[in-house]
């Protein structure tokens, strides 16, 4: 201990936060582990990743020492994931690898799986900050999938697609803000219903509507073409960025814009500041003339149009089609990586990007022989995270204060 | 039921517990028959408006696919109940359907029952647990597991054993759950969320093609192998996939509800715990064992739910059927209906099991109605009801008129 803080002081002398960047070191390392088996380097080795990944967690375990416990583990988990893929992937063939895992298409795919959940946890942030729990996220993606497509077939435009989609959500959302707010009920127990009723009401009309076939032909969200990233040097660099960046959907670029909008509203403007006021502390926030319930409403109806947005995604924007169902428990895991990001948009954004690469590598993992069924297992990532994080084992997540309490005026 | 004082009476309720002794005093049953009668009016205009038909012939129909008129054929022709004259030439033809359907009935009223006590019975200790779907997935799990892998054990012990296993495997399961909220407070919502996750990716891995669970016989599906003849349950009435033991299992479980939330320190430590947890704290109650224990309990109550089903009727299972299942979720709807009591709890499963039965595929006569939009206005109705019973919104306005009225 006293050496651990001897560094420290040293660190902190030099203007250096040395446990941030010995976390920061250790998710590097856990990558380079695993980047070093891959083309174009293709480390045939066992030993370099093993070394690298070794490397990654006497980083993270120290950066965890030091002082910065959710960095220091969450390095540790990814050196750990680092060093076992990588050691995989250099017992493994050349040729088979460039098929399997490209880096680009990785990078691509966690990006099309996350921004889903980037979109629900964002919208999930809005309301619980405001302080309405909302497990509803999952019926409100469902409400934006279907009449997102169902709006788009309707006026033969992606763009009211997307409107009317929102618009649904937000509908939702605000059947379950009244309820919530209005009608002070519990607030889980409004969110389960909410749940219920979307999943029969988006199914309903969408076999009301399209019956079995399906809902065939539907303008969807254009791809944003990003040619120049492909002449970028070095060739390899370029390569990478291309596949990675140069051709994803509007909506990608949209979920990130949302992202940083969301961290300037919520901790930057008068209205982030009531929002945040009336969630950890509605009484007070009364007093000082804030309308806690105007606030709640403006929030949930947000969080719904939000989490919308995600299954508007889904439908217009990644499959181009609507299955009853289809989000699949995805309001779910963005509820986790809103937990996992500790309510705040930034960390909100490395959950789901984390909980993305999980889905994204999973089916490629199908394809690497000695993992073949464990690619299944592999889903379970993200929620395992979450539960050891509301453990309290790697920094623990702590929800706004006036969370799930309804708030009575007097 | 701890008694309010006065100066809580005039407070509006925000606890769990103090919503519950609001529904002993405002409305009794009434409410969720109220409530009951108003989802279906809902859905009925939803008939209306999308279809456009007239919903009492649909209503009547799923009301003939639950099988419920069975219990009427000695007194009157079961066709002329269900409207199945043009359907059936013999009324003896009509009567075996109709007891089949009714078997159907029962067997999904047997698995909601235990479904709804083990949301029931952590609510009693205001603890939420939604966490029903994955402790019934690990139910079912070791009873596949032990069904199907354990050879020559006799019967009765093979069925007790792959029962108790798949109990505590769902009752360690919630437990972790439980522990969280004792240890470190982590909101049982949550966690039980989680779970059910896990517990849907752990299955759908041991039941994947090549997984530890998946069939030696069929290698290209993933299913499991059928469990042994020694692991099944008995059939009480009808042929294959009738009613069985499990729905007795399920009866009896009722009553230990009782017994135990009722009549043992254990069920009076937890009620005390759900009605205030300070107080229970200060009256020397160890508040986190009763979290744990309530939790557990209410796991091995879904657990079983899980193993009645394999050992009952299911006899397998597949990854397709664990994206399918939903019996923990709507366990939910029948606790909250049924108010957490057992009695309530044996008629609202019953509803929601007839509801089930009557707009499935097989039984729903597709010239009536569409069985596709049927189940799906199921999902409608379970909804609302648990709109209005769960967020006692009827509740709430019944109380004030009340209050009114004593004003």
């Amino acid at each position: 201990m006293t050496v651990a803080d001897g560094v420290l002081d040293r660190g902190a002398r030099l203007g250096f936060d040395l446990a941030k960047a010995a976390g920061i070191g250790s998710i590097a390392l856990g990558v380079l582990a695993f980047w070093v088996a891959l083309p174009p380097v293709a480390v045939r080795s066992a030993a370099v990743p093993a070394v690298l990944g070794l490397g990654g967690i006497l980083a993270g375990v120290s950066s965890w020492r030091l002082g910065h416990t959710r960095l220091g583990w969450t390095g540790v988990c990814i050196a750990i994931l680092g060093l076992l893929a990588g050691i995989l992937a250099s017992r493994a063939a050349v040729g088979n690898l460039e098929v399997v895992i490209t880096w680009g298409a990785l990078t691509a795919a966690t990006l099309r799986y996350a921004t889903p959940l980037v979109f629900a946890s964002i919208g999930g942030l809005f309301s619980e900050r405001s302080g309405v729990v909302n497990i509803g996220l999952e019926g409100m993606m469902l409400m934006g999938a279907f009449f997102g497509i169902y709006g788009a077939d309707q006026t033969d435009s992606w763009i009211a697609g997307i409107l009317i989609g929102m618009a649904a959500g937000a509908a939702l959302a605000l059947v379950h803000a009244f309820f919530s707010i209005h009608m002070r009920a519990d607030q889980i127990v409004s969110g389960t219903a909410i749940n219920f009723l979307a999943l029969g009401l988006t199914g309903y009309l969408y076999i009301d509507q399209y019956g079995t076939e399906g809902t065939g032909d539907v303008p969807a969200v254009p791809d944003v073409h990003l040619g120049f990233l492909a002449r970028i040097p070095p060739d390899g660099l370029g390569k990478y960025l291309d596949r990675a960046f140069g051709q994803l959907n509007l909506m990608i670029w949209l979920a990130l814009a949302t992202v940083v909008l969301a961290y300037i509203v919520i901790f930057k403007t008068t209205i982030g500041l009531r929002i945040r006021s009336v969630g950890e502390h509605p009484r007070a926030a009364d007093t000082v003339g804030i309308s806690v319930y105007a606030t709640r409403y403006g929030a949930v109806t947000t969080s719904g149009a939000l989490a919308a947005l995600g299954g508007v995604y889904l439908s217009i924007g990644f499959v181009h089609s609507f299955t009853e169902n289809m989000t699949a428990g995805r309001g779910f895991i963005a509820l986790a990586a809103l937990i996992f990001g500790k309510w705040r948009p930034f960390g909100a954004l490395g959950a789901a990007l984390l909980f993305g690469f999980a889905s994204a590598v999973a089916p490629r993992l199908e394809n690497v022989e000695a993992w073949a069924t464990y690619g299944t297992l592999f889903q379970t990532l993200p929620y395992i995270l979450t539960l050891i994080a509301v453990a309290g084992v790697i920094g623990r997540s702590i929800p706004p204060a006036a969370i799930g309490r309804p708030y009575e005026k007097q | 039921m701890v008694a309010p004082t006065k100066s809580n009476n005039e407070e509006a309720p925000t606890t769990l517990t103090s919503r519950l002794s609001l529904y002993e005093r405002a409305g009794g049953v009434l409410t969720p028959l109220v409530t009951t009668l108003l989802a279906f009016l809902v859905a009925g205009l939803v008939i209306l408006v999308s279809t456009g038909k007239n919903p009492l012939p649909v209503y009547r129909g799923i009301l003939d696919g639950t099988g419920l008129p069975w219990l009427l054929h000695w007194l009157v022709d079961v066709r002329v109940i269900g409207g199945t004259q043009d359907l059936y030439p013999t009324e003896a033809d009509a009567v075996a359907v109709s007891a089949i359907s009714l078997q159907q009935t029962l067997i999904l009223t047997g698995s909601l029952i235990l479904t709804a006590l083990a949301v029931a019975f952590a609510f009693r200790c205001g603890l939420f647990n939604i966490g029903g779907q994955g402790q019934y997935l690990v139910g079912v799990i070791v009873a596949v597991a032990i069904g199907s892998e354990l050879t020559g054990v006799p019967r009765g012990v093979h069925v007790l054993l792959a029962l108790f296993c798949a109990g505590l495997a769902a009752a360690v399961w919630a437990g972790i759950a439980g522990l969280l909220r004792a240890t470190v407070g982590a909101h049982e919502v949550i966690t039980t969320i989680m779970l059910n996750w896990i517990a849907y990716w752990v299955g759908s891995y041991l039941f994947s093609i090549g997984g530890p669970l998946q069939s030696d016989t069929q290698k290209s599906v993933p299913i499991s192998n059928d469990i042994q003849d020694s692991a099944k349950l008995h059939v009480l009435w009808g042929g294959v996939q009738g009613l069985h033991a499990g729905f007795l299992i399920a009866l009896a479980a009722l009553v230990v509800f009782w017994l135990v939330i009722d009549r043992t320190t254990l069920g009076y430590r937890v009620r005390a715990v759900g009605a205030n947890p300070e107080a229970a704290r200060y009256g020397g109650i160890n508040v986190p064992r009763s979290y744990f224990l309530a939790m557990a309990i209410s796991g091995a109550f879904a657990g079983l739910a899980g193993a009645i089903d394999i050992l009952g009727w299911q006899y397998r299972f597949s990854q397709l059927d664990i994206q399918g299942s939903d019996i923990g979720f709507a366990g939910i709807a029948v606790a909250l209906l049924g108010r957490n009591k057992p009695l309530g709890i044996l008629f609202s499963a019953l509803l929601f099991g007839a509801l089930l039965t009557g707009t499935s595929t097989r039984n729903l006569n597709p010239d009536i109605f569409d069985p596709e939009l049927a189940g799906n206005l199921t999902l409608i109705i379970q909804g609302l009801v648990v709109l209005f019973v769960g967020a006692d919104v009827l509740v709430a306005w019944l109380w004030r008129a009340r209050r009114k009225v004593r004003a």
